[in-house]
């Protein structure tokens, strides 16, 4: 993530990104560019990612325009197979964190009390946690799959969506208008569905872009270390692996463009993130 | 008939102290918002509750709806003790009882159209289905002047002035046809130009229903126009209670005879002695032994620093709270 936001910010000084509807489009063209291309693989690419082509470690060329591995798998087709394994798992991971972490916050925002502390302890120190090694952790005592990847991935993300829905569901109770419902008499569970969650969207719609983007790094560490997708799977952070061996040797194209994707993907989502959240900043501010 | 009673009603609220406070001065301290306060309102009647900024008026309002729960005292609506009912049974009553907050910026959820947020008491109280509450809510955004009512059912809050909010919130605590409403300085936040015409409205609404009212404002003026009853609150305390035209002709506290004399406009023709209070409203943290308000009162005794007033019956269905009498 650091990375990614460095970039951004260098970006910004560079007065590239001046308006955010410009980090939104930016985000979402490479972004959707990747899904395109990863969708399309097949028409894009004749080779398999998972079958040798016979050439092995050839630099890239109109043949193989991102050269081939040490197993003669073309790297173009892996890049493109790679970002299917890359979303799905990433995606995937997200989505559970937040139906999770946003019931989990809400409830311990709106109720308080006893269930608040409790939630709060295990979610604080789930936090103080690097996600990579909280991670690695869950990934080592699961096992390698895809499914292991995406819970372990999920898990670690749960406090982020937890956190800050439960400042936003506090600050939120304390407004008239949620006065004003119960006032009416709508019962909890109506105040918080049609009072709270919809007034906090915004920003889970923010957190959620910024936080792909952060477990696609993640996702490439894990795999890195050989705890996501099992080999031969085509998957950026697996290739990373086997690549960096060759590197001294100087196959350079083996970590080059998966790694160059994982930036690239990652950073198209923190735009998004950065975008929608000066997008939606100022007019909730106007709305009051 | 009596719709609602309060007798004896407390609520203070403990003071946020800094850290450093804390560890100097265990002892708790309390901004006493509400301190002891007894009155009744009648079936249909409109019950003004006038005071400066700060003496607890939104409290007092705030405490009868049950938004807050009092420290102590009692609260009967409509023949139920409501002192400390749980929000579980407070939820069926608060269909004959609303409220209508100052600030109609901030009474409306931003994410709700208005048309959804006027159903949305007849849903919350299943009295009509989806279809049916969004006919009652458009009937309702034209007898509150909002038209065409297609228009404005489909617009968030953000599109609309101050005073069409308000409408909008009007019609929202309408749609149930409640008893009893408590109207929390309804129109001082919105333009002066379009006071009356809010003011109006509701009048119209109370007409209509048979409406029961407490109206808050600092404004006597306002008061003097639509209330049937009116009590002067200072500091916590209810200073005197009478029917409209006996406080504006005969007041007896000190401090409403202040109050009156700080809008000529009333009665212009009364000659009457005027008061000027000396001084500032004191914090309500450490409010003044005895009378409230024996420190800015010209005509202050001894007694005044020493006992504190009860309120007494002086005829008139008038209650002062003042040694002097
Ligand atoms: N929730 C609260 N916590 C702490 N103090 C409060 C709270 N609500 C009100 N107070 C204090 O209680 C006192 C009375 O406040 P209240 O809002 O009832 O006055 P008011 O007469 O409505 O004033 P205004 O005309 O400004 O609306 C004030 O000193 C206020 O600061
Ligand atoms: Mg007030």
């Amino acid at each position: 993530m650091n990375i990614v936001n460095a970039i951004l910010e260098k970006l910004k000084t560079m007065g590239l990104l001046r308006n955010s509807n410009a980090l939104f489009k930016a985000g979402i063209i490479i972004v959707a560019g990747i899904i395109i291309l990863s969708a399309l693989a097949p028409l894009l690419t004749p080779y398999s990612p998972i079958v040798g082509t016979g050439d092995e470690l050839a630099p890239p060329s109109l043949k193989h325009p991102m050269g081939t591995n040490n197993l003669g798998y073309d790297m173009f087709s892996r890049v493109l197979y790679g970002a299917r394994t890359v979303l799905t798992v990433v995606v995937s991971a997200t989505l559970l964190s937040m139906a999770i972490g946003v019931p989990l916050g809400l409830i311990s925002g709106y109720y308080g009390g006893k269930v608040d502390r409790a939630i709060s302890i295990v979610m604080d120190s789930m936090y103080a946690f690097p996600s990579l090694i909280l991670a690695l952790a869950i990934a080592a005592v699961l096992g390698a799959s895809l499914i292991n990847a995406i819970i372990a991935i999920a898990v670690v993300y749960v406090p982020t969506y937890f956190r800050m829905v439960r400042g936003q569901t506090l600050s939120i109770k304390s407004l008239l208008y949620v006065e004003a419902a119960r006032a009416l008499g709508a019962s909890d569970s109506r105040i918080i569905t049609r009072y709270v969650f919809p007034n906090l969207l915004p920003t889970v719609l923010v957190v959620f872009s910024m936080n792909i983007a952060d477990a696609i790094l993640t996702e490439a560490g894990l795999s890195f270390l050989g705890f996501s997708v099992p080999p031969p799977t085509p998957d950026w952070g697996a290739d990373l692996r086997v690549g960096h061996s060759f590197m001294l040797a100087g196959y350079w194209w083996l970590v080059a463009f998966p790694g160059l994707m994982i930036m690239l993907l990652a950073t198209g989502f923190a735009l998004i993130g950065e975008g929608l959240s000066d997008i939606l900043n100022p007019r909730r501010e106007a709305v009051g | 008939m009596v719709l609602l009673s309060v007798s004896n009603l407390k609520k203070y609220f403990p003071l946020q102290k800094s850290f450093i406070e804390r560890v100097i001065s265990r002892r708790k301290q309390y901004v006493k918002a509400v301190d002891g306060i007894s009155f009744i309102i009648r079936e249909g009647e409109v019950f003004s509750l006038v005071g400066e900024s700060g003496c607890g008026k939104t409290t007092t309002g705030r405490l009868i709806v049950r938004l807050e729960t009092p420290d102590s005292g009692k609260i009967v609506f409509d023949g139920k003790d409501i002192t400390f009912a749980k929000e579980k049974e407070l939820r069926p009553l608060r269909r004959k009882m609303q409220i209508i907050f100052q600030d109609p910026y901030a009474s409306l959820n931003p994410r709700m159209t208005i048309g959804d947020a006027i159903a949305e008491p007849l849903i919350i109280h299943g009295i009509a289905d989806k279809r049916e509450a969004r006919e009652k809510a458009l009937e309702m955004l034209v007898n509150v002047g909002l038209t065409p009512p297609e228009l404005f059912y489909k617009a968030y809050p953000h599109q609309l002035s101050g005073g069409q909010r308000q409408r909008v919130v009007i019609a929202r605590a309408m749609i149930l046809k409640p008893k009893f409403i408590v109207a929390d300085e309804p129109v001082s936040m919105i333009d002066v130009s379009l006071r009356a015409s809010i003011l109006k409205l509701l009048m119209k609404f109370k007409k209509d229903f048979n409406l029961t009212m407490l109206f808050i404002t600092h404004d006597l003026a306002v008061a003097r126009l639509i209330s049937d009853v009116v009590a002067v609150m200072y500091l916590g305390k209810i200073v005197e209670i009478a029917p409209v035209d006996e406080l504006v002709e005969n007041p007896l506290h000190p401090y409403t005879k202040a109050l009156l004399s700080s809008v000529p406009t009333i009665v212009p023709q009364m000659k009457r002695e005027k008061i000027i209070l000396k001084g500032d409203v004191p914090n309500p943290i450490n409010p003044p032994s005895g009378c409230r308000l024996h420190p800015r009162c010209p005509l202050a005794i001894e007694r005044c620093s020493k006992e504190e007033p009860k309120l007494k019956y002086v005829g008139n269905n008038h209650y002062v709270a003042c040694h002097l009498l």
